[in-house]
């Protein structure tokens, strides 16, 4: 029983970092630009075809798939920073909020049409076994998954924190204008932040895809876990989010197995209504 | 606005449609057309006007829907007779979610609302005197003409015509009395608003709950027509999607803009899904997403403003208003 409970929350932790690493992409889009990506599930679910793709064409793991969709993913943010969204940031809130949701609408089911409805899953032995620590089974392809994501949101919050990048990139949060004058192009950093963020998004899509089911569907579940993750953390903070999505992991799984997995969204869905009613800054953000 | 004189003119056209366009598809397409326009001029109440961008509606939708059909089959009311009950359910539930997420603003209030229905479609989906993952269905055979269980859809066409005469009417009323003024003063700057003594929380309440009302009563006619409902038609994130998208096509807060809207995007919908079959619906949206990015990138404002605002400046070039 207790060590039925560890296991939960080992295998809910591991989720959850995977989890932080795409919503720390949504955050930092927020912390740069107020804008909020109501595409950013749609982006992981992409990022999950990139993989059932790179598995299909090519017969590759995860090694290559990782790489694959964070490149492709990245050029793709980047691509809809430069086409849509530098002419909607500073637009009415309405044409924000049109146009990223249309983008959703757009990538859903342009990924419906193309690959269509059914379910597709990677074959488990891609990533093959289980791992036993103790008493805990953990499934390679899930430990592989929380490990890289940790990795990639740990090095996210060192370029934003530690590189002249990252500091060029603060100063446009700042003040774009201030920035501006002192040389910073805030077009270019606002279009890196949008290729770091749907990167993360194509990295934490390949590595889910190894042991979740791919849908053109997946993408709206996931944007309310980033949602719920980055208003939980706060909105513009990567460890706010990396917190909030290791919390969210173990909340999923252990009500996903206290009460039945039907019910896991529920919960999920009700904690992001309840800590928008009560703390709509984020349990670490400021107000 | 427009003219007296055009006023008329419009409601013939509306009026006489179905004889012009008599074919059964044709008189469907409108009775369509006329459904949506109901929902989303409801919804654009509260997004068009306050400026509050609800994508949570199909909550308010669902509450007239299964309102209709639970009737039906726990009191063997016809569907209609349901109406009233989805509309104090759906004020109820208004107020209850409204009082908390109405303190949200920009996009905070948006999410908030996503949760709120998807909350709402995962929890009826495990109810099972709400018909579960199957839904509720209407009467199967019509067993009095209050069942409005009709093969043709002119009576369809006919009936929301009425209601969304009345609909306007209502959102004309309040777009000219206090509650307008307010709701725009709000719309541009709450604070601005708020300073000036403006009963901001009172005046979003308001809005949300009549918004609410009356996007039941769509839902209730979606049961009535249909004769079905299930989570994802009666409750599903596209629902509220459409209502948003109509509305800001044709022109956030204008009387017509959702009319527009619908007017537009339902023809789509309904032509693709006929010519393509079974992957239509996949197409379908494709080109509703492209539109809609199309839309915010080029012209936010919806296609009735500027044509409003040509109209205006021919009517009168002494004094040009501000549109």
């Amino acid at each position: 029983m207790f060590s039925t409970l560890i296991q939960v929350i080992a295998g809910g932790l591991l989720l959850g970092a995977v989890y932080a690493l795409f919503s720390s992409g949504l955050t930092l889009i927020w912390g740069m630009m107020n804008v909020i990506n109501f595409a950013h599930g749609d982006f992981v679910m992409l990022g999950m075809y990139v993989a059932f793709v790179v598995w299909t064409v090519m017969g590759g793991g995860p090694a290559a798939a990782v790489p694959i969709a964070a490149l492709a993913l990245a050029s793709l943010g980047i691509g809809c920073y430069f086409v849509l969204i530098r002419h909607i940031m500073r637009g009415p809130m309405l044409a924000q909020i049109l146009g990223t949701f249309g983008l959703a609408l757009l990538l859903r089911y342009s990924a419906f049409w193309y690959f269509g409805t059914s379910f597709r899953t990677l074959p488990e032995t891609l990533v093959g076994g289980t791992l036993l620590i103790g008493p805990i089974r953990i499934e390679s392809s899930r430990l592989l998954a929380g490990v890289v994501a940790l990795v990639i949101t740990a090095c996210l919050h060192l370029i934003l924190t530690r590189t002249a990048l990252g500091s060029r990139m603060l100063a446009v949060a700042e003040d774009a204008t201030a920035a501006e004058l002192m040389g910073i192009r805030p077009d270019r950093m606002q279009a890196i932040a949008w290729g770091l963020a749907a990167g993360a998004t194509g990295v934490a899509g390949a590595l889910i895809a190894n042991f979740f089911y791919v849908a053109p569907s997946v993408g709206e579940t996931l944007a309310i876990v980033a949602f719920v993750t980055v208003s939980l953390g706060g909105f513009g903070s990567v460890p706010g989010a990396l917190a909030a999505g290791l919390l969210i992991g173990i909340i999923e799984s252990v009500s996903a197995y206290a009460i039945g997995a039907i019910y896991k969204d529920i919960v999920v869905y009700a904690l992001f209504v309840l800590v928008l009613w009560l703390r709509p800054a984020g349990l670490m953000g400021n107000a | 606005m427009m003219k007296r004189a055009a006023w008329p003119i419009f409601g013939i056209i509306l009026l006489g449609y179905p004889l012009i366009f008599s074919t059964p598809f044709q008189k469907r397409l409108g009775a369509l057309v006329l459904l949506y326009a109901i929902g989303a001029s409801a919804w654009n109440i509260v997004g068009g006007y306050a400026g509050l961008i609800s994508v949570g509606h199909a909550v308010f939708f669902g509450c007239g829907a299964y309102g209709a059909l639970a009737s039906y089959k726990y009191l063997s009311l016809p569907p209609i007779g349901g109406l009233p009950i989805g509309v104090v359910v759906s004020i109820g539930i208004a107020a209850i979610v409204g009082i908390p997420t109405l303190r949200l603003s920009g996009h905070y209030f948006s999410m908030a609302t996503i949760a709120v229905a998807e909350l709402a479609r995962l929890i009826v989906s495990n109810i099972d005197w709400l018909g579960g993952a199957q839904g509720l269905s209407g009467p199967p055979v019509p067993r009095t003409l209050l069942d409005l269980s009709f093969i043709s859809a002119l009576p369809y066409y006919y009936l929301f015509l009425g209601v969304l005469a009345a609909v306007l009417a209502f959102t004309r009323q309040m777009e000219r009395g206090r509650l307008g003024y307010y709701l725009r003063a709000i719309h541009d700057s709450e604070r601005a608003a708020r300073s000036l003594g403006a009963p901001v929380s009172r005046c979003k309440l308001y809005a949300y709950l009549m918004s609410a009302a009356l996007t039941a009563i769509a839902g209730a006619l979606y049961a009535v027509m249909f004769g079905f409902v299930d989570p994802e038609s009666g409750l599903g994130i596209l629902i509220s999607v459409k209502m948003l998208i109509m509305t800001a096509l044709g022109g956030a807060g204008l009387l017509l803009g959702p009319l527009v809207g619908a007017a537009i995007l339902v023809p789509l919908e309904e032509l693709s899904n006929s010519f393509l079959g079974g992957v239509g619906a996949g197409v379908t949206f494709v080109v509703y997403g492209a539109i809609i990015v199309v839309i915010a990138r080029l012209q936010p404002g919806g296609l009735v403003r500027p044509v409003l605002g040509a109209l205006i400046e021919r009517s009168d070039k002494v004094v040009r208003r501000p549109c």
